[in-house]
């Protein structure tokens, strides 16, 4: 194992459960790789670090990574990992989702875990269509992309998910892709620093199912547009409306730290104990 | 009863007592009529012993977080009714499917649908068995008065650990919402099970190996293992598997693992069967209104006899054959179509006549009318 010495995150992977699944071309590897590195920046105790993730192709990370893991059941993985940090609010406790399972079946979860501002990381990786089950449109395909659900076009507006989780309660929310795989780790180290809610949006790609379908061509080109459609914040700040058409800003969106809730709850545990309460 | 506090109680504060005299210390909850007081309590007493409650944004994400508290080491329960039962079922299976320990208490009402969400009923007793999707054992437990509701709280939860499996407290809006006097014992009196710990060094432990009783010792999150759960079919060391071989094994044993040690979990009450010509079959609140039939029957020089089921799942057929042997009939009083008389009627297979006495009105069945279910067996 020279190089495990060489490189010092490979130990956060199970190396004996690579190699992953993933289709060839496939963003998610990268993704989890940046929280890997993120992860080793921040110094998080393997032994005290829990990782969930839902179902779905993204959700396969959870098994690669050498941590205690959990790949719940499909769109609940927020719920599961509310469960653990409220159980034990001393564990680091990080989300994997997709978009159909964190923004369709898991929606609500998402709401919540965000108004309540409880102290987990959530991933979002984005691929814009359900790939494991083979190319169903998602609530982040873009309207009027092909689908195997949506032959004649995606009518379905898609969801702004950094908006709606900002607009929910989320302290800590960043969006960025798999092409700038050094960006979306230094936003992960700083969605780990944050105590609450932090909510990653990670665009990557699935030429397998939606780029091929929408002649987006290799994973190559998928990736080169993630760049040429990016905006930053700051320059996102002094364009209209119709020149972001079609364009993502990326960058910290809204970084607003506030109480978390498992410490929020320290307070009423005190409260209760002290002969408050009705 | 020097150790012992007399207190007038409901049954659903009595499950909240009993869980937490058991070692309960995470709750997530979502209000639903009857079970909405055990949520209440929880809220209100949790804190107090250092334990943490959250009301969750619905019921599939309060089963989600109790299976999560319990691999994070606490002892974790819900309180639920039909409709949120129904929701439930697919996070109830994880917990089966991952030997995660946990209470799902299923305060019966009114169904199907929304039905009557305050009337009495026992409508989810197949439900109990056969919500979720796919083969496995579960444990069901029903009270018949409040006290019972405290002890089978505590244990709902001893099971649990035990079996590593959920369990569920099958009881009714009658049992939930009614005022009984309970005798309170001396924490230090009851016997509460502790979660097991991996004895194998890190690294070496499978987390999913059973042991001779076919039960695993998962560790908890954050003890340092570092292992994997899934929902997928998984080997003992915790990762999926398609292997034919590995897949029947670990299906095979979610069931074997209950119906194996039936005789450690099973209970059930039995009286006067010996010379009985005729057994009243009854659990949770209709029990009461069986056992008083029971009584009036003897009174009127009948033989009848009375079998109550304290564990409803695993269902126990070997007792049951026995008790309803040789009878003229067995008499199956239940607020519902006939769902434990199904069962019945297997075990009789045709040797003995089951008359189910069926109550779907939202009503409880009463003395007389299962005396006169009774009475028309001749």
């Amino acid at each position: 194992m020279a190089i495990a010495g060489k490189i010092p995150t490979r130990k956060y992977l199970r190396q004996d459960r690579l190699p992953h699944i993933w289709c060839p071309g496939c963003g998610h590897g990268i993704v989890m790789q940046a929280l890997v590195r993120a992860i080793h920046n921040v110094g998080l105790s393997q032994d005290k670090t829990v990782i969930v993730s839902g179902i779905g192709c993204s959700s396969r990370a959870s098994g690669y990574m050498d941590f205690d893991t959990i790949h719940t059941t499909h769109g609940r993985a927020l719920a599961f990992a509310t469960g653990i940090k409220m159980a034990n609010p001393e564990l680091n406790v990080i989300v994997m989702t997709g978009d159909g399972d964190a923004s369709a079946i898991g929606g609500n979860h998402l709401i919540h875990a965000a108004r309540r501002n409880i102290g987990i990381t959530c991933i979002c990786l984005n691929n814009n269509i359900y790939g494991m089950t083979s190319g169903q449109f998602s609530p982040t395909t873009p309207e009027c992309a092909l689908a195997t659900t949506a032959p004649y076009g995606v009518i379905d507006p898609s969801f702004d998910l950094c908006k709606l989780v900002q607009a929910a309660g989320a302290s800590y929310v960043a969006r960025g892709t798999a092409m700038q795989a050094r960006m979306l780790e230094k936003y992960i180290t700083n969605a780990l620093k944050n105590d609450g809610f932090s909510f990653i949006e990670a665009i990557d790609q699935c030429p397998t199912y939606f780029g091929r379908k929408n002649k987006l061509g290799d994973a190559y080109a998928m990736m080169k547009r993630q760049q040429e459609t990016s905006v930053s914040v700051s320059k996102a700040a002094a364009m209209t409306p119709a020149e972001l058409e079609g364009k993502q800003v990326v960058g910290e969106l809204w970084n607003s730290p506030r109480p978390e809730y498992a410490k929020s709850y320290d307070q009423v545990i005190a409260k209760a104990q002290q002969g408050g309460g009705r | 009863m020097p150790n012992q506090s007399r207190v007038l109680m409901q049954g659903n504060e009595a499950i909240l007592e009993g869980a937490l005299a058991a070692g309960m210390r995470f709750y997530a909850g979502y209000p639903i009529t009857p079970s909405t007081e055990i949520a209440e309590l929880a809220a209100e007493r949790l804190p107090k012993v250092g334990g943490r409650f959250i009301q969750m944004e619905d019921e599939i994400a309060s089963m989600a977080a109790v299976v999560g508290g319990s691999l994070a080491g606490v002892k974790s329960m819900t309180a639920t009714s039909g409709p949120g039962f129904s929701l439930k079922q697919e996070n109830l299976g994880y917990a089966i499917h991952g030997d995660i320990p946990c209470v799902v208490i299923n305060v019966q009402r009114m169904g199907p649908s929304t039905g009557l969400p305050t009337s009495p009923a026992q409508g989810d007793m197949q439900q109990a068995r056969f919500g979720s999707h796919g083969d496995y054992g579960i444990i069901a437990l029903t009270p018949s008065s409040v006290s019972e509701a405290y002890y089978l709280t505590i244990r709902a939860f001893n099971l649990s650990e035990q079996f590593r499996v959920p369990v569920i407290l099958l009881t009714d809006e009658v049992i939930g919402h009614m005022r009984e006097a309970v005798s309170l014992p001396d924490p230090s009196e009851l016997t509460v099970a502790e979660r097991r710990k991996p004895t194998a060094p890190k690294g070496e432990h499978k987390p999913f190996a059973p042991d001779a009783k076919g039960v695993p010792t998962l560790p908890n999150f954050g003890d340092g293992y570092r292992f994997h759960v899934t929902g997928l079919i998984h080997a003992e060391d915790g990762f999926a598997t398609s292997n034919p071989k590995l897949v029947d094994q670990a299906v095979r044993r979610l069931t074997n693992k209950i119906t194996d040690n039936i005789d450690e979990i099973y209970e059930a009450e039995q009286r006067e069967i010996a010379d009985a010509d005729i057994v009243v079959f009854s659990y949770g609140g209709t029990a009461r209104a069986a056992r008083r039939a029971v009584r009036m029957a003897r009174e009127k020089g009948l033989k009848v006899g009375f079998y109550r089921p304290i564990t409803i799942w695993p269902f126990h057929d070997e007792m049951v054959r026995n008790a309803i042997a040789g009878k003229k009939a067995v008499i199956i009083p239940e607020l519902n179509l006939g769902q434990m008389a199904r069962e019945v009627e297997r075990v009789a297979h045709g040797t003995t006549t089951v008359i189910p006495v069926t109550k779907v009105t939202g009503e409880i069945l009463t003395p007389a009318e299962i005396l006169a279910a009774i009475e028309e067996v001749r």
